[in-house]
């Protein structure tokens, strides 16, 4: 149906670099237009050094025929041409590639630093890192007139949570605009994966961000898995959709927790922060860790489970959402609690469609996009978890999502854990192949989580792209503050519970 | 209404016995402190630290493992041929000095010893932390915030996390210290009133972790402030970092289980 000259592909498949056409950058802008126009998703657009030069690579998502779209282009002198103005979901993107590569995005409307990293050109802008290179150092969107004020809030926060400044221009109580500055969590992972497989590659993975090990490290692994062309044995692939599902579980359990906390609803509030560590202590039980650290690993899993721990899983697993149920059901049976989660933070489908909005918070605003359902991998692709959504968009959606997705995470591993495949975990995987080019997508606790990685003559990485959900949605806590109240912040800000770490990398 | 006592009453009274009573029972898989057997190695062999990805395990004096350094990711033991190395259960493992950290068959941890009683007087019975992320992923801060979880619940030691370095007695810090995040660390640290103390939760904290070296973060809180509690781990245990806390204040002290006041 479309003239497009991208190649096409399922995720999780292997290009030969020789393979990815060609554009100049202008017509890589055009492909992106015209996708975005039929539908497509962007799920990556980065650049990668080629001798001198920079070359881009983008990554469309066809979500309703579960493909990737993937072109290159080479830049041309210092700068590219920008189409964030008319396609608000690259604008991250661009700002991004001018930020690693020293280039000049013409057109961007508000080209600054994304989280004030290092260049990925060899040599480094300044070590000193003295205070005008800090990420809240910067101009930010100002609104001018009487009884206007200015609301600065962290980087540090208020209780036990990552870094980050915001920024609100307020009227009274009321929000015209709230703009988030990030990158105190900047540690340079992109940059240290870019010689690897080493020793420390996937440790990065389960740090990216450390709430999403099993997301993470999934997505490195079937990287890896792809360009080595290995194939995960069947119980392996089972188990680690075993794993995610809990990472699910339990994030989504403490979210709907400190939801309840965020609106006064200390019942819900206490239990699920218990309950979580429930799932916390399942995931352990399969690796020793809490957060799932050692279980993915390439070709497979570090873990088995054998028949006792199997059933004692089951056992626990059936108390844990006996006691989640009983805890959620009282957020909806509450008026106060519903006066205060509908209606606020709303996220209208177009906008969540405009920013390219990822995991429950995209489908919480209508949009049944899932990379289990639509790209999946591993076990996804014989057991589909149907999708889980809703269509206000408002905070109540996103909570709402959560407690549809949680019991169909239940649903799913109920199922696979009594018909758990026979054989090995995990198979042996070779040496990468040279110049070649894999993406993978997984559906994380957040959303989509999307690993690129490039390799060089020698089957090194070249580059390696890590796109984490809260990429793209910290755009939508943003928008959810206009017009709103700025004591409304808190409560719209957990109920999308994003990464600093995974957005600063 | 009727709804939340019936509630109320299936969900029981959570919260752990620990320290008055037994430590609640940790999976099986868990890994704790490490056990060394270097009677088991081969001559020459090097396996383990070349496996290692934060160089945590030592080859000289003797065969040897930097808590601060280590991730508890047993890529040592998988490459081990002899089974010289491997991860115990035990949890207790924090520490007051850097040093203390690094343990091998013949030096065993030296766990953290109580504040000095001038200090367990102001702090003792009432310590107000400030929690700063600077560089975690969000794993140690998760089992930091845990802590305050009915289950755990801090609170009954007088341990509380507060909003506001000017409310805190000291600072509780996760991750590497990145560089974007040094001047915010150096302020919150200034801002609290001393006499203060500080506790570095995981190995980011305490070394870098997996970022030691990265020129984009400093390799620890203690590069930046004094570091007064040192809490292992790549996320150290829930009730790793209350054995820890517990030990500053003096309220466990050698064995565990057992109450010193």
């Amino acid at each position: 149906m479309s003239t497009s000259r991208l190649a096409r592909g399922r995720a999780g498949t292997s290009w030969p670099r020789s393979e990815l056409p060609e554009f100049s950058p202008r017509e890589l802008v055009d492909e992106i237009n015209a996708g975005v126009e039929q539908g497509l998703r962007v799920v990556a657009y980065f650049g990668a050094a080629e001798g001198s030069d920079i070359r881009l690579f983008l990554v469309l998502a066809d979500d309703a025929q579960s493909e990737i779209a993937i072109g290159t282009a080479r830049v041309e002198g210092k700068a590219f041409p920008s189409i964030a103005e008319a396609c608000p979901q690259v604008q991250l993107f661009e700002r991004e590639i001018v930020e690693q590569w020293e280039l000049e995005a013409i057109g961007h409307p508000w080209s600054k630093p994304v989280r004030r990293g290092r260049s990925l050109l060899g040599a480094a802008p300044s070590a000193s890192g003295s205070s005008p290179h800090l990420p809240a150092v910067t101009d930010f969107y100002r609104v001018e007139g009487a009884e206007v004020h200015e609301v600065g809030v962290g980087p540090v926060h208020a209780s036990v949570i990552e870094p980050g400044h915001f920024r609100f221009q307020c009227h009274g109580e009321t929000v015209f605009h709230l703009e988030i500055a990030l990158g105190y969590q900047h540690r340079g992972i992109e940059r240290a994966l870019a010689t690897g497989p080493d020793r420390r590659s996937l440790h990065y993975a389960e740090t990216a961000a450390g709430d999403t090990t099993i997301g993470h490290a999934t997505a490195y692994c079937e990287v890896v898995e792809a360009l080595a062309g290995a194939r995960v044995p069947a119980r392996g692939a089972v188990l680690r959709g075993i794993m995610l599902e809990l990472e699910r579980l339990a994030n989504h359990v403490g979210d709907l927790g400190a939801l309840a906390g965020d609106v006064g609803f200390l019942p819900t509030a206490s239990y699920c922060g218990r309950i979580r560590g429930d799932y916390l202590n399942l995931t352990a039980e399969l690796c020793g860790s809490r957060f799932g650290r050692g279980f993915i690993r390439p070709g497979g899993c570090g873990f088995d489970v054998e028949a006792t721990l199997r059933e004692q899983l089951v056992e626990r697993l059936e108390r844990a959402f006996v006691d989640t149920r009983s805890a959620v059901e009282l957020l909806w049976g509450s008026s106060s609690v519903m006066e205060r989660f509908e209606a606020t933070g709303v996220v209208p489908k177009q906008i969540a469609k405009d920013l390219g909005l990822k995991g429950p918070a995209a489908r919480a605003s209508g949009l049944t996009r899932d990379a289990r359902h639509d790209h999946p991998s591993g076990i996804y692709r014989f057991h589909q978890i149907p999708v889980s959504s809703a269509d206000t968009g408002d905070v109540f959606a996103r909570a709402y999502v959560r407690w549809l997705e949680i019991q169909r995470s239940v649903a799913f591993l109920r199922d696979q854990l009594a018909t758990l495949p026979d054989g090995a975990v995990r198979s042996t995987v070779g040496p990468l192949p040279e110049d070649a080019l894999a993406v993978t997508l997984v559906e994380g606790w957040r959303g989509e989580i999307c690993h690129v990685a490039l390799t060089d003559p020698q089957g090194h990485f070249a580059r390696y792209k890590i796109v984490d959900p809260s990429f793209h949605n910290w755009s939508a806590v943003a928008w959810t503050l206009r017009g709103g109240q700025i004591s409304d912040f808190p409560l719209c800000n957990k109920s999308f519970n994003l990464s600093y770490c995974g957005h600063d990398l | 209404m009727l709804d939340l006592f019936l509630a109320r009453l299936h969900q029981k009274h959570r919260t752990l016995a620990f320290p008055g009573g037994p430590p609640p029972v940790l999976p099986e898989r868990y890994r704790g402190l490490p056990v060394i057997n270097e009677g088991r190695c081969e001559e020459g062999c090097t396996a383990c630290a070349e496996a290692c990805p934060t160089e945590a395990v030592l080859l000289s004096p003797r065969l040897g493992i930097d808590l601060g350094r280590c991730l508890f990711c047993s890529d040592c033991v998988e490459a081990c041929p002899t089974d010289a190395l491997s991860f115990g259960g035990d949890f207790r493992q924090a520490a007051r000095n850097r040093d203390d950290l690094v343990v091998d068959e013949e030096r065993a941890i030296r766990l953290a010893t109580a504040l000095d009683k001038k200090s367990r007087r102001l702090f003792g019975r009432s310590l107000k932390l400030r929690q700063v992320s600077a560089g975690g992923c969000n794993g140690c801060e998760s089992d930091v915030n845990v802590l305050s979880t009915l289950v755990w619940d801090i609170g009954r030691f007088g341990i509380n996390i507060v909003a506001s370095p000017r409310h805190a007695d000291g600072l509780i810090i996760t991750g590497p210290v990145t560089e974007n995040m040094r001047l915010a660390l150096e302020k919150t640290y200034a801002a609290v009133a001393p006499p203060k103390i500080v506790i570095a939760v995981g190995a980011c904290a305490i070394s870098g972790g997996p970022f030691v070296g990265h020129p984009e973060a400093h390799d620890g809180a203690g590069s930046v402030v004094p570091v007064d509690l040192y809490v292992p781990g790549c996320p150290p245990h829930p009730l790793t970092i209350l054995d820890g806390l517990l030990r500053l204040l003096g309220r466990i002290e050698e064995e565990p289980g057992k109450r010193a006041r």
